[in-house]
């Protein structure tokens, strides 16, 4: 008999006041039977709509079903079939927009709580599940990933299982890309990230850290070592900077700056040498994710106000809801229809005011969004002395720039076609680097049909 | 992890530390740099490499000990290692068609002069050397760039040693006596690559400088290292560190290195800002 409420199963999170001071996890995941009572919600479709809705095609019902039978085993196995970092989708996936949103029971109600299940059972194989890792045949064939993101890693952990030897090459002293520079860890622990690097080690991948590919190793370089193909996953890394007055004064960050200084370098932490700015009254300029994890990071730091500036409204807010929702909780003060006109500096060149102007929403531009459009003589400053622009990334020259026979197209992104294969041969090419700044389920999704693409490359190769 | 082969005290302050990376050595050129972690709760630090041996597979960087990371490097010895090591960063600088160069380096700046002058000499230019220190015992590398230059005029502050005045007073003279150099490049204090700047430009002399923002990652990913050149923001760890010096909002730079001055007071000295270069 199916659980027939209207409403998921309330998650257990921090209380707002206190976690909007540490960088402990907000959401504390459900119990067994809180997961079990919310598996009970799905109706087991035959036609599976929720599968469609998720890019590594997780098989949604079935591990449904094992959790609400209570078979946490089971249901992890199926997920890991399709899914190489379940702890990370359970997180960081915008369920609201992908599987949930082609759930049946959404139609009257919430639709099931699948993220936070996927979730659950990825936490609880994490404590409770200890098999040795199986380590399968090796084919003889190498393959170098570039990059070691969520494209990356389910790359190399796809091909790995297939019995291909891959060496994952990254720019930076630790594994995980995004996931350990710019996602914060009040999100996505950093240890969820380091076990499922664990995990792909133990299947036999080899990571290389500090090797900035393009730089220290070209691609053809990779070939000449014995590589057949190459998987480009570098993501989009390049901050882009909105190109008004005071830019450049003291206290202006990117949002990468400003992540990787707390989440990669740990800034937050006492102990280490990295140093961050002791900010009081913050402005994050955008209104994505990046914008919700540094205006929910500085309010950490222990800054008395963030605003987040952003030029359209609350509607057009691209950040997941569940972000948005958590920072305000957390009193985070949404400055909406503002848009950032210069940033004004005292006279030792520090931010000290960012003068705005007021928006009004006209016709819908390219992007079917209501074009934001300035409202005369409105302008206003705001008092901060730190502002964060989150306006977004482009992806990194290094490996396009270095590399002959790789394409891309005006915005910096690398040329791919649907089975991740870019203009050069056996080169393939998936996640940011050829989307622009996107999420980590659809790199995974990238990541994964590169793999299939890769395996067939170098299979006909050898026939 | 990263072994140390040769250490070296240069002077008081100032340390060589010969490092085995077999990758970066093959691969880097004259104006690149290598970004270090020491262990695991060190800061990103960049430093412009002074040296490789792509044989021996080693790059040597020279650090002055001003700062929490410098000093903790300036304590390791021969043996020792550091755990990350990244590189090689930057694009090398530009020193194809130049005929008759003069580089000038400034205290610690020497390191990162010194692979341009034994690359300028490779090529075949008539390469001048002007060093310039505060006094006597600070003076480095002066054997080396002997070695690779045509002539060398070591500079002090207080006379001390060498020529007294600053490196710009020497590069003025030479300009006049007909020295008709077609490149200059100034690597040293901010200041001093400003005036080194100021000096040439009545001349239309093209004039390189090394720039040394603070830096994060070292592949264009922070922002941190922007720079206004020509009037555009610059990333100087990808698009840099050498940028035409007669373009450089030096200002800016500086007000820029001072953003954790007050956060380096508070922890004791500890210098965090990662300027090491």
């Amino acid at each position: 008999m199916p659980n027939m409420s209207l409403k998921k199963v309330a998650i257990p999170e921090q209380d707002p006041k206190v976690r909007a001071r540490n960088f402990q996890e907000v959401s504390l995941g459900y119990t067994k039977e809180m997961a079990m009572e919310e598996a009970a919600r799905c109706l087991g479709c035959k036609h599976k709509p929720c599968v469609s809705g998720c890019p590594v095609n997780v098989r949604i019902p079935e591990f449904i079903a094992k959790v609400a039978e209570g078979d946490f085993e089971a249901a992890y196995d199926i997920i890991k079939s399709t899914n190489f970092l379940p702890a990370v989708c359970g997180r960081v996936c915008p369920q609201e927009s992908q599987c949930e949103s082609k759930c049946v029971r959404g139609i009257k109600g919430e639709p099931v709580g699948i993220g936070r299940l996927e979730r659950f059972v990825a936490d609880y194989a994490m404590e409770n599940i200890h098999r040795e890792a199986q380590k399968p045949q090796i084919n003889g064939h190498k393959v170098a990933v570039i990059g070691s993101g969520p494209a990356g890693l389910t790359c190399a952990g796809d091909l790995a299982q297939r019995g291909y030897q891959v060496t994952i090459f990254e720019a930076f002293h630790v594994a995980g890309g995004v996931l350990v520079y710019g996602i914060p860890q009040f999100r996505l622990p950093k240890e969820i990230v380091e076990k499922e690097v664990e995990t792909l080690r133990a299947q036999g991948v080899e990571i290389m850290t500090n090797m900035v590919m393009g730089k220290v190793l070209s691609i053809d370089e990779l070939f000449e070592m014995g590589y057949e193909a190459v998987f480009v996953g570098s993501g989009a890394g390049l901050p882009n900077f909105m190109g008004i007055e005071g830019e450049a004064l003291v206290g202006v960050y990117s949002a990468n700056e400003y992540l990787t200084r707390i989440n990669l370098m740990k800034a937050y932490k006492e102990d280490y040498a990295t140093p961050m700015r002791k900010s009081k009254n913050v402005a994050v300029v955008g209104g994505g994710n990046v914008a919700m994890d540094a205006a929910r990071s500085a309010l950490r730091m222990g800054a008395d106000n963030v605003y987040i500036v952003y030029r359209r409204s609350l509607d057009e807010l691209p950040a997941r809801k569940e972000e948005v929702h958590h920072a305000m909780e957390e009193g985070v003060q949404f400055k909406l229809l503002n848009n950032p006109v210069r940033i004004l500096g005292d006279e030792h060149g520090q931010v000290k005011a960012m003068e705005c102007i007021e928006m009004q929403l006209g016709e819908p531009d390219a992007s079917g969004r209501r074009r934001p459009v300035p409202v005369e003589g409105s302008n206003f400053t705001l008092d901060v002395d730190t502002v964060i622009i989150s306006i977004g990334t482009s992806p990194n020259p290094l490996i396009s720039s270095t590399t002959n026979g790789l394409e891309t197209n005006k915005w910096g992104c690398l040329v791919a076609d649907e089975h991740m294969k870019t203009t050069r041969e056996g080169v393939y090419a998936g996640g940011d680097a050829v989307t622009g700044a996107a999420t980590v389920i659809l790199a995974m999704g990238a990541g994964k049909t590169a793999a299939e693409s890769i395996d067939q490359y170098i299979k006909s190769k050898a026939n | 992890m990263f072994k140390i082969v040769n250490q070296r005290q240069l002077n008081d302050a100032v340390f060589l530390l010969e490092v085995e990376a077999p990758f970066v050595a093959k691969k880097a050129k004259a104006g690149q740099f290598v970004i270090l972690r020491m262990d695991e709760k060190g800061e990103r630090v960049p430093f412009t490499i002074a040296d490789t041996d792509p044989e021996k597979g080693t790059v040597t960087i020279i650090i002055q000990a001003v700062g929490y990371t410098t000093k903790m490097l300036s304590t390791l010895r021969a043996g020792d290692s550091i755990l990350d090591f990244a590189g090689p960063l930057g694009m090398p600088t530009e020193l194809e068609g130049a005929k008759r160069a003069c580089v000038i380096g400034g205290g610690v700046g020497c390191a990162i002069a010194y692979p341009s002058a034994k690359a300028l000499k490779a090529n075949g230019a008539h390469v001048d050397v002007i060093t310039g220190f505060r006094t006597k015992d600070l003076v480095i590398l002066e054997k080396e760039f002997q070695a690779v230059s045509d002539n060398l005029y070591v500079t002090t502050d207080d006379g001390s040693y060498g020529e007294k005045g600053f490196v710009t007073n020497k590069l003025k003279a030479l300009i006049e006596d007909g020295a008709n150099y077609d490149l200059v490049i100034a690597i040293g204090p901010v200041p001093m690559m400003k005036f080194v700047a100021e000096t040439t430009r009545p001349y239309g002399i093209k004039t390189l400088v090394s720039l040394n923002p603070i830096m994060i990652d070292g592949t264009g990913m922070c922002g941190c290292c922007r720079v206004t050149v020509d009037g555009k923001t610059r990333f100087a760890c990808v698009e840099g560190p050498d940028f035409d010096g007669h373009k450089v909002d030096f200002d800016e730079l500086m007000n820029r290195n001072s953003v954790y001055k007050e956060e380096e007071r508070e922890a004791d000295h500890k210098c965090k800002i990662g300027w090491g270069r």
